[in-house]
Protein backbone atom coordinates (compact mmCIF):
# COMPACT_ATOMS: atom_id res chain seq x y z
CA UNK A 1 0.00 0.00 0.00
CA UNK A 2 1.35 3.36 -0.96
CA UNK A 3 1.51 5.97 1.81
CA UNK A 4 1.51 9.01 -0.51
CA UNK A 5 -1.51 7.90 -2.45
CA UNK A 6 -3.90 6.06 -0.16
CA UNK A 7 -6.20 4.00 -2.33
CA UNK A 8 -9.62 5.44 -2.91
CA UNK A 9 -12.81 3.51 -2.94
CA UNK A 10 -13.41 1.14 -5.83
CA UNK A 11 -15.33 2.85 -8.58
CA UNK A 12 -16.06 0.86 -11.72
CA UNK A 13 -15.84 2.36 -15.20
CA UNK A 14 -13.43 3.68 -17.80
CA UNK A 15 -10.89 6.29 -16.67
CA UNK A 16 -8.74 8.39 -18.92
CA UNK A 17 -5.31 6.81 -19.15
CA UNK A 18 -3.46 10.06 -18.58
CA UNK A 19 -4.85 10.39 -15.05
CA UNK A 20 -2.78 7.36 -14.08
CA UNK A 21 -0.07 6.76 -16.68
CA UNK A 22 1.14 10.24 -17.76
CA UNK A 23 3.74 11.61 -15.32
CA UNK A 24 5.76 14.40 -16.93
CA UNK A 25 7.59 15.05 -13.64
CA UNK A 26 8.83 11.50 -13.26
CA UNK A 27 12.61 11.03 -13.17
CA UNK A 28 13.53 7.61 -14.57
CA UNK A 29 15.39 5.31 -12.20
CA UNK A 30 18.66 3.54 -13.07
CA UNK A 31 16.82 0.25 -12.70
CA UNK A 32 13.91 1.14 -15.04
CA UNK A 33 13.61 -0.30 -18.49
CA UNK A 34 13.07 2.72 -20.75
CA UNK A 35 11.42 2.67 -24.14
CA UNK A 36 10.96 5.23 -26.86
CA UNK A 37 7.90 4.69 -29.07
CA UNK A 38 6.99 6.63 -32.17
CA UNK A 39 3.24 7.09 -31.91
CA UNK A 40 0.92 7.94 -34.76
CA UNK A 41 -2.41 8.49 -33.00
CA UNK A 42 -5.95 8.20 -34.31
CA UNK A 43 -7.31 11.64 -35.20
CA UNK A 44 -8.63 13.50 -32.18
CA UNK A 45 -6.69 11.54 -29.54
CA UNK A 46 -4.56 13.99 -27.52
CA UNK A 47 -0.80 13.24 -27.35
CA UNK A 48 -0.68 12.70 -23.61
CA UNK A 49 -3.64 10.37 -23.72
CA UNK A 50 -2.16 8.22 -26.49
CA UNK A 51 1.26 8.11 -24.77
CA UNK A 52 -0.36 7.18 -21.47
CA UNK A 53 -2.45 4.54 -23.22
CA UNK A 54 0.68 2.95 -24.68
CA UNK A 55 2.32 2.98 -21.23
CA UNK A 56 -0.76 1.40 -19.70
CA UNK A 57 -1.34 -1.24 -22.34
CA UNK A 58 2.31 -2.30 -22.35
CA UNK A 59 2.38 -2.66 -18.55
CA UNK A 60 -0.41 -3.11 -16.01
CA UNK A 61 -3.42 -1.50 -17.62
CA UNK A 62 -6.55 -2.85 -19.11
CA UNK A 63 -9.44 -0.95 -20.69
CA UNK A 64 -11.53 -0.66 -17.53
CA UNK A 65 -10.90 -0.39 -13.82
CA UNK A 66 -11.08 -3.74 -12.03
CA UNK A 67 -11.47 -4.27 -8.27
CA UNK A 68 -8.36 -6.46 -8.07
CA UNK A 69 -6.29 -3.35 -9.00
CA UNK A 70 -6.75 -2.44 -5.36
CA UNK A 71 -5.04 -5.63 -4.12
CA UNK A 72 -1.61 -4.52 -5.36
CA UNK A 73 0.64 -1.50 -5.44
CA UNK A 74 -0.26 -0.33 -8.93
CA UNK A 75 1.58 2.89 -8.26
CA UNK A 76 4.78 0.81 -8.32
CA UNK A 77 3.96 -1.60 -11.13
CA UNK A 78 2.61 0.77 -13.73
CA UNK A 79 4.59 1.94 -16.74
CA UNK A 80 4.81 5.73 -16.94
CA UNK A 81 4.88 7.95 -19.97
CA UNK A 82 7.28 10.66 -18.79
CA UNK A 83 8.14 12.67 -21.90
CA UNK A 84 6.83 13.51 -25.35
CA UNK A 85 8.89 14.93 -28.20
CA UNK A 86 8.24 15.99 -31.76
CA UNK A 87 9.52 13.78 -34.55
CA UNK A 88 11.70 15.98 -36.76
CA UNK A 89 10.10 16.57 -40.13
CA UNK A 90 6.81 14.90 -39.18
CA UNK A 91 3.68 16.72 -37.96
CA UNK A 92 1.62 13.62 -37.45
CA UNK A 93 3.74 11.42 -35.19
CA UNK A 94 5.68 12.02 -31.98
CA UNK A 95 8.02 10.17 -29.65
CA UNK A 96 6.73 9.01 -26.29
CA UNK A 97 9.20 7.95 -23.60
CA UNK A 98 8.01 5.33 -21.16
CA UNK A 99 9.63 3.98 -18.00
CA UNK A 100 8.90 0.49 -16.70
CA UNK A 101 9.85 -0.60 -13.15
CA UNK A 102 12.16 -3.64 -12.79
CA UNK A 103 9.56 -5.63 -10.90
CA UNK A 104 7.48 -6.00 -14.05
CA UNK A 105 9.94 -8.33 -15.71
CA UNK A 106 11.45 -11.79 -15.32
CA UNK A 107 15.22 -11.60 -14.93
CA UNK A 108 17.16 -12.67 -18.03
CA UNK A 109 14.04 -13.00 -20.17
CA UNK A 110 14.13 -11.04 -23.40
CA UNK A 111 10.97 -12.94 -24.31
CA UNK A 112 9.16 -11.56 -21.27
CA UNK A 113 10.28 -7.96 -21.80
CA UNK A 114 9.12 -7.89 -25.40
CA UNK A 115 5.87 -9.69 -24.74
CA UNK A 116 5.05 -6.62 -22.64
CA UNK A 117 6.65 -3.86 -24.70
CA UNK A 118 5.46 -4.95 -28.13
CA UNK A 119 2.56 -7.15 -27.07
CA UNK A 120 -1.13 -6.27 -27.22
CA UNK A 121 -0.33 -2.59 -27.37
CA UNK A 122 0.58 -2.85 -31.06
CA UNK A 123 -3.00 -3.72 -31.94
CA UNK A 124 -4.43 -1.01 -29.72
CA UNK A 125 -7.18 1.09 -31.32
CA UNK A 126 -6.20 4.55 -29.99
CA UNK A 127 -3.02 4.45 -32.06
CA UNK A 128 -3.01 4.19 -35.82
CA UNK A 129 0.60 3.08 -35.96
CA UNK A 130 3.27 2.42 -33.36
CA UNK A 131 6.99 1.88 -33.62
CA UNK A 132 9.42 0.89 -30.91
CA UNK A 133 12.47 3.04 -31.67
CA UNK A 134 14.82 2.20 -28.81
CA UNK A 135 14.98 0.45 -25.45
CA UNK A 136 17.38 1.15 -22.58
CA UNK A 137 18.19 -2.07 -20.76
CA UNK A 138 19.41 -1.40 -17.22
CA UNK A 139 22.55 -3.17 -16.04
CA UNK A 140 20.63 -5.56 -13.79
CA UNK A 141 18.80 -6.86 -16.84
CA UNK A 142 21.90 -7.05 -19.04
CA UNK A 143 23.72 -8.99 -16.33
CA UNK A 144 20.92 -11.54 -16.02
CA UNK A 145 21.03 -12.38 -19.75
CA UNK A 146 23.59 -14.85 -21.16
CA UNK A 147 24.77 -12.64 -24.01
CA UNK A 148 27.07 -13.80 -26.83
CA UNK A 149 28.45 -17.32 -26.36
CA UNK A 150 32.01 -16.06 -26.97
CA UNK A 151 32.15 -12.51 -28.28
CA UNK A 152 34.54 -10.77 -30.63
CA UNK A 153 37.83 -11.15 -28.70
CA UNK A 154 37.39 -14.84 -27.97
CA UNK A 155 36.43 -15.51 -31.56
CA UNK A 156 39.61 -13.78 -32.76
CA UNK A 157 41.68 -15.84 -30.33
CA UNK A 158 40.03 -19.10 -31.37
CA UNK A 159 40.57 -18.32 -35.05
CA UNK A 160 43.97 -16.65 -34.62
CA UNK A 161 42.98 -13.68 -36.82
CA UNK A 162 43.81 -10.13 -35.82
CA UNK A 163 44.04 -6.62 -37.17
CA UNK A 164 41.65 -6.90 -40.08
CA UNK A 165 37.98 -7.60 -40.81
CA UNK A 166 36.99 -11.22 -41.41
CA UNK A 167 35.94 -12.20 -44.91
CA UNK A 168 33.00 -14.41 -45.73
CA UNK A 169 30.84 -15.55 -48.61
CA UNK A 170 27.34 -16.93 -48.89
CA UNK A 171 27.23 -19.93 -51.19
CA UNK A 172 24.98 -19.45 -54.21
CA UNK A 173 22.68 -20.48 -55.75
CA UNK A 174 21.18 -20.52 -52.30
CA UNK A 175 18.91 -23.44 -53.10
CA UNK A 176 19.25 -26.45 -55.35
CA UNK A 177 22.87 -27.55 -55.17
CA UNK A 178 23.72 -31.11 -54.17
CA UNK A 179 25.75 -31.45 -50.97
CA UNK A 180 28.89 -32.48 -52.81
CA UNK A 181 28.75 -29.63 -55.33
CA UNK A 182 27.96 -27.24 -52.51
CA UNK A 183 31.03 -28.45 -50.60
CA UNK A 184 33.09 -27.80 -53.74
CA UNK A 185 31.97 -24.16 -53.77
CA UNK A 186 32.90 -23.91 -50.08
CA UNK A 187 36.33 -25.44 -50.61
CA UNK A 188 37.17 -23.15 -53.52
CA UNK A 189 36.22 -19.99 -51.63
CA UNK A 190 38.14 -21.01 -48.50
CA UNK A 191 41.32 -22.07 -50.28
CA UNK A 192 41.34 -18.71 -52.09
CA UNK A 193 41.68 -16.81 -48.81
CA UNK A 194 38.28 -16.28 -47.20
CA UNK A 195 37.87 -16.98 -43.49
CA UNK A 196 34.29 -18.20 -43.73
CA UNK A 197 31.64 -19.39 -46.06
CA UNK A 198 27.99 -19.44 -45.16
CA UNK A 199 24.76 -21.34 -45.59
CA UNK A 200 22.01 -19.07 -46.72
CA UNK A 201 19.21 -18.40 -44.27
CA UNK A 202 16.78 -20.81 -45.89
CA UNK A 203 19.25 -23.65 -46.35
CA UNK A 204 18.02 -26.14 -43.76
CA UNK A 205 17.45 -29.75 -44.86
CA UNK A 206 15.62 -29.79 -48.13
CA UNK A 207 15.24 -32.85 -50.38
CA UNK A 208 17.99 -31.66 -52.75
CA UNK A 209 20.52 -31.44 -49.89
CA UNK A 210 19.87 -32.99 -46.49
CA UNK A 211 21.61 -31.35 -43.58
CA UNK A 212 23.84 -34.26 -42.62
CA UNK A 213 25.29 -34.62 -46.11
CA UNK A 214 25.92 -30.88 -46.28
CA UNK A 215 27.67 -30.88 -42.90
CA UNK A 216 30.00 -33.72 -43.87
CA UNK A 217 30.98 -32.35 -47.28
CA UNK A 218 31.48 -28.83 -45.93
CA UNK A 219 33.63 -30.12 -43.09
CA UNK A 220 35.90 -31.92 -45.54
CA UNK A 221 36.15 -28.67 -47.52
CA UNK A 222 37.10 -26.74 -44.36
CA UNK A 223 39.73 -29.26 -43.32
CA UNK A 224 41.38 -29.43 -46.70
CA UNK A 225 41.42 -25.63 -47.10
CA UNK A 226 42.96 -25.35 -43.62
CA UNK A 227 45.75 -27.79 -44.49
CA UNK A 228 46.36 -26.09 -47.79
CA UNK A 229 46.45 -22.48 -46.55
CA UNK A 230 47.65 -23.03 -43.00
CA UNK A 231 44.86 -20.72 -41.79
CA UNK A 232 41.75 -21.47 -39.74
CA UNK A 233 38.51 -21.64 -41.67
CA UNK A 234 34.83 -22.12 -41.02
CA UNK A 235 31.50 -22.60 -42.72
CA UNK A 236 28.37 -21.40 -40.93
CA UNK A 237 26.36 -24.61 -40.82
CA UNK A 238 22.75 -23.53 -40.44
CA UNK A 239 21.09 -25.56 -37.69
CA UNK A 240 17.76 -23.74 -37.99
CA UNK A 241 15.23 -26.56 -37.94
CA UNK A 242 11.50 -27.22 -37.69
CA UNK A 243 11.74 -27.88 -33.94
CA UNK A 244 14.32 -27.49 -31.21
CA UNK A 245 14.97 -31.22 -30.84
CA UNK A 246 16.05 -31.31 -34.48
CA UNK A 247 18.06 -28.10 -34.00
CA UNK A 248 20.02 -29.66 -31.14
CA UNK A 249 20.53 -32.87 -33.13
CA UNK A 250 22.15 -30.90 -35.95
CA UNK A 251 24.23 -28.81 -33.54
CA UNK A 252 25.50 -31.94 -31.77
CA UNK A 253 26.51 -33.48 -35.09
CA UNK A 254 28.33 -30.29 -36.07
CA UNK A 255 30.27 -30.53 -32.82
CA UNK A 256 30.99 -34.21 -33.37
CA UNK A 257 32.64 -33.59 -36.75
CA UNK A 258 34.71 -30.75 -35.25
CA UNK A 259 33.33 -27.76 -37.10
CA UNK A 260 34.05 -24.37 -35.47
CA UNK A 261 30.89 -22.37 -36.20
CA UNK A 262 27.17 -22.94 -36.73
CA UNK A 263 24.36 -20.56 -37.55
CA UNK A 264 20.74 -19.73 -36.82
CA UNK A 265 17.98 -17.47 -38.12
CA UNK A 266 16.96 -15.93 -34.82
CA UNK A 267 13.71 -14.30 -35.83
CA UNK A 268 12.17 -17.30 -37.57
CA UNK A 269 13.72 -19.81 -35.15
CA UNK A 270 12.20 -17.96 -32.21
CA UNK A 271 13.78 -16.01 -29.40
CA UNK A 272 13.62 -18.68 -26.71
CA UNK A 273 15.17 -21.23 -29.08
CA UNK A 274 17.88 -18.69 -29.94
CA UNK A 275 18.69 -18.16 -26.26
CA UNK A 276 18.90 -21.94 -25.76
CA UNK A 277 21.08 -22.48 -28.81
CA UNK A 278 23.40 -19.68 -27.72
CA UNK A 279 23.79 -21.25 -24.28
CA UNK A 280 24.51 -24.60 -25.94
CA UNK A 281 27.17 -22.89 -28.06
CA UNK A 282 28.91 -21.48 -25.00
CA UNK A 283 28.79 -24.86 -23.30
CA UNK A 284 30.26 -26.56 -26.34
CA UNK A 285 32.85 -24.06 -27.56
CA UNK A 286 30.92 -23.45 -30.78
CA UNK A 287 30.80 -20.03 -32.44
CA UNK A 288 27.33 -18.83 -33.47
CA UNK A 289 26.56 -16.82 -36.58
CA UNK A 290 23.12 -15.22 -36.62
CA UNK A 291 21.07 -14.22 -39.64
CA UNK A 292 18.18 -11.75 -39.36
CA UNK A 293 15.77 -13.08 -42.02
CA UNK A 294 12.31 -11.53 -41.47
CA UNK A 295 13.68 -8.34 -39.94
CA UNK A 296 12.35 -6.30 -42.86
CA UNK A 297 8.81 -7.29 -41.89
CA UNK A 298 9.39 -5.83 -38.44
CA UNK A 299 11.77 -2.91 -38.96
CA UNK A 300 11.26 -1.46 -42.42
CA UNK A 301 8.15 0.68 -42.03
CA UNK A 302 9.15 4.04 -40.57
CA UNK A 303 5.94 4.34 -38.51
CA UNK A 304 5.16 0.84 -37.38
CA UNK A 305 7.04 -2.09 -35.94
CA UNK A 306 10.40 -2.27 -34.19
CA UNK A 307 13.53 -0.42 -35.27
CA UNK A 308 16.44 -2.73 -36.11
CA UNK A 309 18.57 -1.14 -33.38
CA UNK A 310 16.19 -2.77 -30.88
CA UNK A 311 16.38 -6.12 -32.67
CA UNK A 312 20.18 -5.85 -32.58
CA UNK A 313 20.23 -5.12 -28.85
CA UNK A 314 17.84 -8.00 -28.34
CA UNK A 315 20.17 -10.40 -30.15
CA UNK A 316 23.16 -9.30 -28.08
CA UNK A 317 21.13 -10.16 -24.97
CA UNK A 318 19.78 -13.45 -26.37
CA UNK A 319 23.24 -14.45 -27.54
CA UNK A 320 25.06 -14.74 -30.86
CA UNK A 321 28.64 -14.10 -32.00
CA UNK A 322 27.82 -12.60 -35.41
CA UNK A 323 24.77 -10.63 -36.56
CA UNK A 324 23.92 -9.23 -39.97
CA UNK A 325 23.86 -5.45 -39.72
CA UNK A 326 23.40 -4.17 -43.26
CA UNK A 327 26.26 -2.92 -45.41
CA UNK A 328 25.48 0.76 -45.96
CA UNK A 329 26.99 0.44 -49.43
CA UNK A 330 25.49 -2.67 -51.07
CA UNK A 331 22.15 -3.62 -52.54
CA UNK A 332 20.26 -3.79 -49.23
CA UNK A 333 18.68 -1.10 -47.07
CA UNK A 334 20.66 0.96 -44.65
CA UNK A 335 20.98 4.57 -43.73
CA UNK A 336 24.66 5.15 -42.95
CA UNK A 337 24.30 6.99 -39.64
CA UNK A 338 21.64 4.63 -38.32
CA UNK A 339 23.73 1.59 -39.29
CA UNK A 340 26.76 3.04 -37.52
CA UNK A 341 24.54 3.50 -34.47
CA UNK A 342 23.47 -0.12 -34.21
CA UNK A 343 26.94 -1.40 -35.09
CA UNK A 344 28.11 0.41 -31.95
CA UNK A 345 25.23 -1.11 -30.00
CA UNK A 346 26.40 -4.55 -31.10
CA UNK A 347 30.03 -4.27 -30.16
CA UNK A 348 30.84 -1.40 -27.76
CA UNK A 349 30.80 -1.55 -23.95
CA UNK A 350 29.02 1.79 -23.43
CA UNK A 351 27.00 3.64 -26.06
CA UNK A 352 25.92 7.22 -25.44
CA UNK A 353 22.64 8.77 -26.53
CA UNK A 354 23.15 10.24 -30.01
CA UNK A 355 20.09 11.37 -31.95
CA UNK A 356 22.17 11.92 -35.08
CA UNK A 357 22.56 8.13 -35.18
CA UNK A 358 19.07 7.34 -33.91
CA UNK A 359 20.22 6.35 -30.42
CA UNK A 360 17.73 7.61 -27.83
CA UNK A 361 19.32 6.33 -24.62
CA UNK A 362 22.70 5.71 -23.04
CA UNK A 363 23.28 1.96 -23.00
CA UNK A 364 25.74 0.34 -20.63
CA UNK A 365 26.54 -3.28 -21.51
CA UNK A 366 28.59 -3.92 -18.39
CA UNK A 367 30.93 -6.85 -19.02
CA UNK A 368 28.80 -8.46 -21.73
CA UNK A 369 30.92 -9.30 -24.80
CA UNK A 370 30.18 -7.73 -28.18
CA UNK A 371 28.62 -9.20 -31.30
CA UNK A 372 30.54 -9.05 -34.59
CA UNK A 373 28.52 -7.12 -37.19
CA UNK A 374 28.23 -8.84 -40.56
CA UNK A 375 28.00 -6.78 -43.74
CA UNK A 376 26.52 -8.98 -46.42
CA UNK A 377 24.71 -8.46 -49.69
CA UNK A 378 25.55 -6.86 -53.02
CA UNK A 379 29.12 -5.89 -52.19
CA UNK A 380 32.31 -6.43 -54.19
CA UNK A 381 35.97 -5.37 -54.22
CA UNK A 382 35.20 -1.78 -55.19
CA UNK A 383 33.27 -1.38 -51.95
CA UNK A 384 36.20 -2.58 -49.86
CA UNK A 385 37.75 0.82 -49.02
CA UNK A 386 34.40 2.18 -47.81
CA UNK A 387 33.61 -1.00 -45.89
CA UNK A 388 36.94 -1.03 -44.04
CA UNK A 389 36.48 2.64 -43.24
CA UNK A 390 32.89 2.26 -42.01
CA UNK A 391 33.18 -1.03 -40.13
CA UNK A 392 36.78 -1.03 -38.94
CA UNK A 393 38.40 -4.35 -38.03
CA UNK A 394 35.71 -5.91 -35.88
CA UNK A 395 33.32 -6.95 -38.61
CA UNK A 396 32.78 -9.74 -41.08
CA UNK A 397 32.51 -8.59 -44.69
CA UNK A 398 30.63 -11.08 -46.84
CA UNK A 399 30.93 -11.15 -50.58
CA UNK A 400 28.55 -13.67 -52.18
CA UNK A 401 28.27 -12.73 -55.84
CA UNK A 402 31.43 -10.68 -55.26
CA UNK A 403 33.36 -13.93 -54.74
CA UNK A 404 31.47 -16.56 -56.71
CA UNK A 405 30.92 -14.27 -59.69
CA UNK A 406 34.63 -13.86 -60.44
CA UNK A 407 35.36 -14.88 -64.05
CA UNK A 408 38.05 -17.33 -62.86
CA UNK A 409 35.94 -18.89 -60.14
CA UNK A 410 35.59 -18.84 -56.36
CA UNK A 411 39.24 -19.24 -55.39
CA UNK A 412 40.26 -16.30 -57.55
CA UNK A 413 37.29 -14.27 -56.29
CA UNK A 414 38.27 -15.04 -52.72
CA UNK A 415 41.90 -14.12 -53.32
CA UNK A 416 40.84 -10.83 -54.92
CA UNK A 417 38.81 -9.95 -51.83
CA UNK A 418 41.58 -10.98 -49.47
CA UNK A 419 44.21 -8.94 -51.30
CA UNK A 420 41.81 -5.98 -51.40
CA UNK A 421 41.03 -6.09 -47.68
CA UNK A 422 44.68 -6.43 -46.70
CA UNK A 423 45.67 -3.58 -49.02
CA UNK A 424 42.98 -1.37 -47.47
CA UNK A 425 43.98 -2.26 -43.91
CA UNK A 426 47.63 -1.61 -44.70
CA UNK A 427 46.80 1.77 -46.27
CA UNK A 428 44.54 2.74 -43.36
CA UNK A 429 47.29 1.87 -40.88
CA UNK A 430 49.62 4.06 -42.90
CA UNK A 431 47.22 6.96 -42.34
CA UNK A 432 45.72 7.13 -45.80
CA UNK A 433 42.08 8.13 -46.40
CA UNK A 434 40.42 5.01 -47.73
CA UNK A 435 37.26 6.43 -49.23
CA UNK A 436 39.14 9.18 -51.02
CA UNK A 437 42.14 7.15 -52.19
CA UNK A 438 40.37 3.81 -52.60
CA UNK A 439 40.85 3.55 -56.34
CA UNK A 440 44.57 4.20 -56.12
CA UNK A 441 45.03 1.74 -53.26
CA UNK A 442 43.20 -1.06 -55.08
CA UNK A 443 44.88 -0.34 -58.41
CA UNK A 444 48.33 -0.57 -56.82
CA UNK A 445 47.42 -3.80 -55.02
CA UNK A 446 46.14 -5.28 -58.28
CA UNK A 447 49.61 -4.95 -59.79
CA UNK A 448 50.61 -7.95 -57.66
CA UNK A 449 47.29 -9.76 -57.93
CA UNK A 450 45.86 -10.74 -61.31
CA UNK A 451 42.78 -12.01 -59.45
CA UNK A 452 42.09 -8.55 -58.04
CA UNK A 453 42.75 -6.90 -61.38
CA UNK A 454 40.12 -9.04 -63.11
CA UNK A 455 37.66 -8.50 -60.25
CA UNK A 456 38.06 -4.75 -60.60
CA UNK A 457 37.40 -4.96 -64.32
CA UNK A 458 34.35 -7.18 -63.80
CA UNK A 459 32.53 -5.06 -61.22
CA UNK A 460 33.63 -1.56 -62.05
CA UNK A 461 30.29 -0.32 -63.31
CA UNK A 462 27.99 -1.77 -60.66
CA UNK A 463 26.36 0.79 -58.41
CA UNK A 464 23.40 0.59 -56.06
CA UNK A 465 21.75 3.92 -55.49
CA UNK A 466 18.17 3.22 -54.49
CA UNK A 467 16.94 5.57 -51.80
CA UNK A 468 16.57 4.13 -48.32
CA UNK A 469 12.98 3.57 -47.17
CA UNK A 470 13.66 3.50 -43.44
CA UNK A 471 15.55 6.74 -42.97
CA UNK A 472 16.49 8.40 -39.73
CA UNK A 473 13.94 10.98 -38.65
CA UNK A 474 15.34 14.34 -39.69
CA UNK A 475 13.71 17.50 -40.92
CA UNK A 476 14.03 17.27 -44.71
CA UNK A 477 12.05 20.41 -45.49
CA UNK B 1 38.47 -20.97 -71.15
CA UNK B 2 41.91 -19.94 -72.34
CA UNK B 3 41.36 -16.62 -70.55
CA UNK B 4 40.72 -18.33 -67.24
CA UNK B 5 43.74 -18.52 -64.98
CA UNK B 6 44.31 -21.47 -62.65
CA UNK B 7 44.56 -20.83 -58.93
CA UNK B 8 47.90 -22.36 -58.10
CA UNK B 9 47.57 -23.32 -54.47
CA UNK B 10 48.65 -26.87 -53.57
CA UNK B 11 48.82 -29.06 -50.47
CA UNK B 12 52.17 -30.27 -51.81
CA UNK B 13 53.61 -26.76 -52.02
CA UNK B 14 54.59 -25.25 -48.64
CA UNK B 15 54.63 -21.83 -50.29
CA UNK B 16 50.83 -22.06 -50.53
CA UNK B 17 50.62 -21.65 -46.74
CA UNK B 18 49.46 -18.29 -45.48
CA UNK B 19 49.84 -16.80 -42.03
CA UNK B 20 47.22 -14.18 -41.35
CA UNK B 21 47.13 -10.46 -41.96
CA UNK B 22 49.31 -9.22 -44.85
CA UNK B 23 50.26 -12.72 -45.98
CA UNK B 24 48.40 -12.05 -49.26
CA UNK B 25 50.45 -8.93 -49.97
CA UNK B 26 54.06 -8.63 -51.16
CA UNK B 27 56.63 -8.68 -48.35
CA UNK B 28 56.65 -5.34 -46.51
CA UNK B 29 59.55 -3.04 -47.30
CA UNK B 30 61.49 -1.45 -44.43
CA UNK B 31 59.59 1.80 -44.94
CA UNK B 32 56.26 0.02 -44.91
CA UNK B 33 57.19 -1.89 -41.78
CA UNK B 34 58.06 1.34 -39.98
CA UNK B 35 54.63 2.73 -40.83
CA UNK B 36 52.92 -0.31 -39.34
CA UNK B 37 55.01 0.05 -36.18
CA UNK B 38 53.93 3.70 -36.03
CA UNK B 39 50.31 2.58 -36.27
CA UNK B 40 50.69 0.14 -33.36
CA UNK B 41 52.43 2.76 -31.24
CA UNK B 42 49.84 5.43 -32.10
CA UNK B 43 47.08 3.07 -31.03
CA UNK B 44 48.69 2.80 -27.62
CA UNK B 45 49.26 -0.93 -28.07
CA UNK B 46 52.30 -2.80 -26.78
CA UNK B 47 54.51 -4.08 -29.61
CA UNK B 48 55.71 -7.67 -29.51
CA UNK B 49 57.64 -9.90 -31.89
CA UNK B 50 57.10 -13.61 -32.52
CA UNK B 51 58.71 -16.10 -34.86
CA UNK B 52 58.32 -19.71 -35.91
CA UNK B 53 59.62 -22.41 -38.19
CA UNK B 54 57.34 -22.35 -41.25
CA UNK B 55 56.16 -25.92 -40.61
CA UNK B 56 54.87 -24.93 -37.16
CA UNK B 57 53.14 -21.72 -38.23
CA UNK B 58 49.60 -22.98 -37.54
CA UNK B 59 50.20 -23.09 -33.79
CA UNK B 60 48.60 -20.46 -31.56
CA UNK B 61 51.94 -19.97 -29.90
CA UNK B 62 54.89 -18.87 -31.99
CA UNK B 63 58.16 -18.29 -30.12
CA UNK B 64 58.18 -14.95 -28.31
CA UNK B 65 61.23 -12.90 -29.18
CA UNK B 66 62.24 -11.74 -25.70
CA UNK B 67 59.22 -10.09 -24.03
CA UNK B 68 56.55 -7.73 -25.38
CA UNK B 69 57.99 -4.20 -25.47
CA UNK B 70 55.67 -2.69 -22.89
CA UNK B 71 55.36 1.06 -23.23
CA UNK B 72 57.86 1.21 -26.12
CA UNK B 73 56.97 4.11 -28.42
CA UNK B 74 60.26 4.44 -30.30
CA UNK B 75 59.62 3.15 -33.81
CA UNK B 76 63.35 2.61 -34.46
CA UNK B 77 63.73 0.50 -31.33
CA UNK B 78 60.90 -1.82 -32.43
CA UNK B 79 62.19 -1.96 -35.98
CA UNK B 80 65.64 -2.83 -34.64
CA UNK B 81 64.23 -5.75 -32.61
CA UNK B 82 62.51 -7.13 -35.71
CA UNK B 83 65.88 -7.05 -37.48
CA UNK B 84 67.60 -8.75 -34.55
CA UNK B 85 64.94 -11.47 -34.47
CA UNK B 86 65.29 -12.04 -38.23
CA UNK B 87 69.08 -12.29 -38.02
CA UNK B 88 68.97 -14.70 -35.12
CA UNK B 89 66.31 -16.86 -36.79
CA UNK B 90 67.00 -16.68 -40.50
CA UNK B 91 64.86 -19.69 -41.38
CA UNK B 92 61.77 -18.47 -39.51
CA UNK B 93 58.66 -16.41 -40.24
CA UNK B 94 58.41 -13.27 -38.12
CA UNK B 95 55.29 -11.43 -37.06
CA UNK B 96 54.61 -8.20 -35.29
CA UNK B 97 51.89 -8.11 -32.65
CA UNK B 98 50.20 -5.13 -31.01
CA UNK B 99 48.78 -6.14 -27.63
CA UNK B 100 45.68 -4.18 -26.64
CA UNK B 101 45.45 -4.52 -22.88
CA UNK B 102 42.02 -2.86 -22.74
CA UNK B 103 40.46 -5.35 -25.10
CA UNK B 104 42.60 -8.07 -23.49
CA UNK B 105 43.45 -9.31 -26.94
CA UNK B 106 45.79 -8.64 -29.82
CA UNK B 107 44.81 -5.40 -31.58
CA UNK B 108 46.73 -6.63 -34.56
CA UNK B 109 49.16 -9.33 -35.61
CA UNK B 110 50.81 -9.13 -38.99
CA UNK B 111 53.45 -11.15 -40.77
CA UNK B 112 56.46 -8.89 -41.39
CA UNK B 113 58.94 -11.42 -42.68
CA UNK B 114 58.39 -14.63 -44.60
CA UNK B 115 61.17 -17.15 -44.56
CA UNK B 116 62.22 -18.58 -47.89
CA UNK B 117 60.85 -22.05 -48.51
CA UNK B 118 62.13 -24.44 -51.16
CA UNK B 119 59.36 -26.85 -52.01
Amino acid sequence: MNAQNPPGKYSAGVKEYRETYWEPNYTPKESDILACFKITPQPGVPREEAAAAVAAESSTGTWTTVWTDLLTDLEYYKGRAYAIEDVPGDDESYYAFIAYPMGLFEEGSVVNVFTSLVGNVFGFKAVRALRLEDVRFPLWFVATCDGPPHGIQVERDKLDKYGRPFLGCTIKPKLGLSAKNYGRAVYEALRGGLDFTKDDENVNSQPFMRWRDRFEFCQEAIEKAEKETGERKGHYLNVTAPNVEEMYKRAEFAKEIGTPIIMSDYLTLGWAAQASLSRWCRDNGMLLHVHRAMHGVIDRHPKHGINFRVLAKMLRLLGGDHLHSGTVVGKLEGDRAATLGWIDLMREKVVKEDRSRGIFFDQDWGQMPGVMPVASGGIHVWHMPALVNIFGDDACLQFGGGTLGHPWGNAAGAAANRVAVEACVKARNEGRELEKEGKDILTKAAQHSPELKIAMETWKEIKFEFDTVDKLDVAHR
Amino acid sequence: MSDVQDYSSRLSDPNSRKMGTFSYLPQLTDDELRKQVEYIVAKGWNPAIEHTEPENATSNYWYMWKLPMFGETDVDAVFQEVELCKTANPKNHVRLVGYDNFKQSQGTAMVVHRAEIRA
